[in-house]
């Protein structure tokens, strides 16, 4: 009987090296922005529903704080690889000149810095 | 040439990547980590219910909620196959996470409807 060969799988693959480590950690970060989708429809639940004391006991709960801070440390780390990202996926060339790549991701943390002071400011003004 | 699905879902991937990273950090940093330290105080249930009574907000928080579910669900469609070797299970993981992406924005469509 022939059996086909199958190479061995690394199953460590991603531990090998730095650049791998890094790669997985990135990537990993989407469980994190699932959460943090999922904690604001929690939120938007409780708001709708009348209960958002309960949610603020919850969310004051040592593990759940625990986990936010892991949720927004991975979350920071999406928003600075994924806008870094955006010149290898877009090439704007204006009248032949190519937009230099730390400009658009100027452009992109300067837009992350608006949209999360615009969110600050709605959410925490005293009417 | 075959049609395939898969360029949509890199530009629902990309795009909910950009909105990922512009909205979710600072609400994670208030509502998760900043209220509940006490560092700032938790706005009335007045003034969130006024926010989230807005017409422009609903509708921008249903976007957010979709374009981030998808792209979480396409990354981690790739990467529990590439971490765990379980490429070939490709069309059921497929499934479960788009199928978790839509069943956020329903759930989140009929909170706010």
């Amino acid at each position: 009987m022939t059996v086909a060969y199958r190479p061995r799988r690394d199953r460590l693959w991603f531990a090998r090296t730095r650049s791998y480590t890094l790669f997985v950690l990135r990537e990993l970060t989407s469980v994190f922005v699932a959460w943090a989708v999922a904690f604001t429809l929690m939120l938007l639940a409780a708001v709708l529903g009348g209960t958002l004391p309960q949610f603020a006991a919850l969310a004051a709960r040592p593990w759940m704080i625990a986990l936010n801070v892991v949720a927004l440390a991975a979350t920071v780390f999406h928003a600075v690889t994924f806008l870094n990202l955006a010149p290898k996926a877009t090439v704007v060339r204006l009248d032949g000149w190519r937009v230099p790549a730390w400009m658009i991701q100027g452009g992109n943390h300067t837009a992350w810095a608006l949209v999360s002071l615009l969110v600050a400011y709605l959410v925490l003004r005293t009417p | 040439m075959r049609r395939t699905p898969e360029p949509y879902l890199w530009l629902l991937f990309s795009g909910g990547g950009v909105v990922a990273a512009l909205v979710l950090p600072v609400l994670v940093l208030l509502f998760g980590v900043l209220m509940p330290l006490g560092v700032v105080d938790w706005p009335t249930a007045g003034h969130l219910g006024a926010l989230v009574g807005n017409v422009v907000v609903r509708v921008v928080l249903l976007v957010v909620v979709v374009l981030c579910l998808f792209h979480a669900a396409h990354r981690i469609r790739f990467t529990s196959e590439e971490l765990l070797g379980i490429a070939r299970f490709d069309p059921i993981i497929a499934v479960l996470c788009y199928g978790g992406a839509i069943a956020g924005g329903v759930i989140a469509a009929t909170l706010m409807v």
